[in-house]
């Protein structure tokens, strides 16, 4: 406050809200460079045009993943059912996430179908359930402790058999270091292009925004693992700030496609770039 | 992009070698990089500044020892320093009070439900208590199944009445419960809830005034961000908990916010969780922790 002109005292606090944010210090340092190319460009740069110029900065870095305006799923037409699988470390918020989106499908008017393929965590199958009862959309399940895959190929084989629009597969949280959970999530999709060939045709990666730097290794393992085509960031309601996925939709080229903000069925919002970058700052 | 600690501390400490003392200057550039690679570990900003400087005083005119060399004297300097922060005495859990009331809190999908199950299979098996868990989460969606089904798995009974949304009721009706049944340990799961979140905050101040637990937990995900000072903090305003429950070092954290929330609370941290099964519970080791923060 009260300052007009960008100098290192500015750019400290940049850091400081920054880091503060999650954004992490290669990031954060990356920012700042480009800030200060800026600043040496045009020399009369003030503090009123900073806000602007970090919007820019921090867009850019996210503009080659993140198209201009916000976008959903786009479902194409020739594929049905369109088939989506949701992946992510042990309680990021994959389940919530998949109730709000089914809602949202079936809002559209689409034939929604979800797989309850987390057969491990306790009562996994009962939470999708409350959710599938409450969007009001058919669940396919299998007992606690049965084959992921083969709840996943039950699924696609009801949703083809009902011309769904949509499948949404659930899968177990897991850790991205453990190798035979992630060599499992493979053969989940191995298992499912049995039904159908090019399926599935999205994974999300959920990442829960209070997580630190350890959203790049998870994004790195399980694009390995699966080819991430989309991010999703949790729990933004609260005070954090979710930041890493600044660097992490840079380097692994994904779009962030949603935010989820709340626990109800309708707190789940399409991701913009300009309202993320301004909340570091509020 | 993940150079662990120990790898820049020694690219760092480069700038150390040859030099007979340590001076201000190449204390300065070390410290540097010590302040980066926690920050990369997530440990707060300020608190990473806060330690540096620390640091930074009690290396200032220490001679060189003869069988230490610099860069080594400056790692001891660090990693006893973050040991020391972490440590404290090391707190068992306070199993007076008839029953024992242990409540949980914390953050959504940081572990509670499960760490609740790993608890109670602990006290039950290497305390022989007789343990009762109380399914106090209204809200979730199947919080109750999960907490029973967790239940099954160890041989705990659990506490719940579905048709009651009030959580305090529950928790006092369960110590009625637990009392008239010979049960002697009585864990209370909470739903998750955002520090922010006045109306849930009040809601477990509400329980914990209701039935002063002995030891209320907070469970914190390991892999949490700068945004651990902010909940550290609002939960221990409110709460005044006796300890801190570490979730998921199974996974490949850092854990930062270890340090973060030790330094912001001075609570200290009594378990740790590693893994998903019920048997996957520890008590905490400041050192292994320090270890693990510094990459080494
Ligand atoms: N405040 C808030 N809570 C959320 C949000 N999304 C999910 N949650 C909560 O986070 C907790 C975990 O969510 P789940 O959907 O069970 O997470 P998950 O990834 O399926 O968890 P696992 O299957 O156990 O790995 C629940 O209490 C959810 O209500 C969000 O956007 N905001
Ligand atoms: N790998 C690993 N997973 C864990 C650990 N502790 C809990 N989990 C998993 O984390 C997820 C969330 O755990 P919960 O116990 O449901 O968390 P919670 O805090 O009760 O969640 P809410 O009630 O929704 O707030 C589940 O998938 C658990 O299996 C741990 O130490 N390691
Ligand atoms: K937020
Ligand atoms: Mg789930
Ligand atoms: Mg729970």
């Amino acid at each position: 406050a009260g300052k007009s002109k960008v100098d290192d005292d500015v750019l400290d606090n940049l850091e400081e809200v920054l880091i503060s944010s999650d954004v992490g210090v290669d990031t954060t340092l990356k920012i700042i460079e480009r800030i200060e190319e800026r600043v040496d460009r045009d020399k009369y740069l003030g503090t009123d045009e900073l806000n602007l110029i970090l919007r820019e900065e921090i867009a850019g870095l996210l503009s080659e993943t993140s198209g201009e305006d916000a976008t959903d799923f786009v479902i194409p037409e020739n594929k049905k059912p369109y088939v989506l699988m949701v992946v992510g470390v042990n309680g990021v918020g994959k389940t919530t996430t998949i109730g709000k989106l089914a809602a949202q499908f079936k809002k559209k008017g689409l034939n929604v179908v979800l797989g309850a393929a987390d057969t491990f965590r306790a009562a996994a199958i009962d939470q999708l359930q409350v959710w599938a009862d409450r969007v009001d959309v058919p669940l396919v399940r299998q007992d606690m402790g049965s084959d992921p895959a083969s709840v996943a190929y039950d699924t696609l084989k009801s949703a083809v058999a009902k011309n769904a629009d949509v499948v949404i597969i659930d899968t177990a949280g897991r850790l991205h270091n453990k190798i035979n959970l992630m060599t499992e999530l493979t053969k989940i999709k191995r298992v499912m292009q049995k039904v159908v060939a090019d399926a599935p045709h999205d994974v999300l990666l959920v990442l829960d925004g209070s997580t630190g730097q350890n959203a790049f290794e998870q994004a790195k393992q399980f694009t390995l693992a699966t080819e991430v085509t989309a991010l999703a960031v949790t729990k933004l309601d609260g005070t954090a700030k979710g930041g890493v996925v600044i660097g992490i939709s840079d380097q692994f080229k994904i779009p962030v496609k949603y935010i989820g903000v709340g626990e109800g069925i309708d707190d789940l919002q399409v991701f913009n770039k300009f309202e993320f970058v301004d909340s570091f700052f509020k | 992009m993940f150079n662990n600690l120990s790898d820049k501390l020694d690219k760092a400490l480069h700038l150390l070698k040859g030099h007979g003392k340590i001076t201000e200057v190449n204390v300065a550039d070390t410290l540097k990089e010590v302040r980066r690679a926690l920050l990369d570990a997530d440990v707060n900003f300020k608190i990473a500044k806060d330690f540096t400087t620390r640091v930074k005083e009690k290396a200032l005119g220490q001679d060189v020892l003869t069988t230490l060399n610099p860069g080594q004297l400056m790692v001891k300097l660090v990693k006893d320093e973050l040991t020391e922060l972490m440590g404290g005495e090391t707190a068992g859990v306070n199993l007076t009070g008839s029953p024992t009331v242990i409540l949980m809190a914390g953050l959504q999908g940081s572990g509670k439900t499960t760490f609740s199950g790993k608890l109670a299979n602990y006290l039950k098996t290497k305390k022989t208590k007789q343990v009762l868990l109380v399914g106090a989460d209204v809200y979730r969606p199947a919080a109750i199944n999960q907490l029973q089904v967790v239940g099954e798995q160890i041989g705990v009974e659990v506490y719940a009445e579905i048709e009651n949304k009030n959580p305090v009721e529950i928790a006092q009706n369960a110590i009625a419960y637990a009392k008239a049944n010979g049960k002697n340990t009585v864990i209370i799961d909470t739903a998750g809830r955002l520090a922010i979140d006045e109306a849930l905050m009040t809601e477990i101040s509400n329980i914990h005034k209701a039935v002063t637990p002995q030891e209320t937990l907070f469970v914190v995900d390991s892999m949490t961000g700068q945004d651990a000072v902010n909940t550290a903090k609002a939960f221990n305003d409110l709460l005044n908990f006796d300890g801190v429950v570490l979730t998921k070092l199974d996974g490949d954290t850092r854990g930062g916010a270890a340090l973060t929330i030790k330094s912001v609370v001075n609570k200290p941290i009594k378990f740790i969780g590693t893994g998903e099964k019920m048997e996957a519970i520890d008590v905490f080791y400041p050192e292994r922790m320090a270890d693990r923060i510094l990459g080494m």
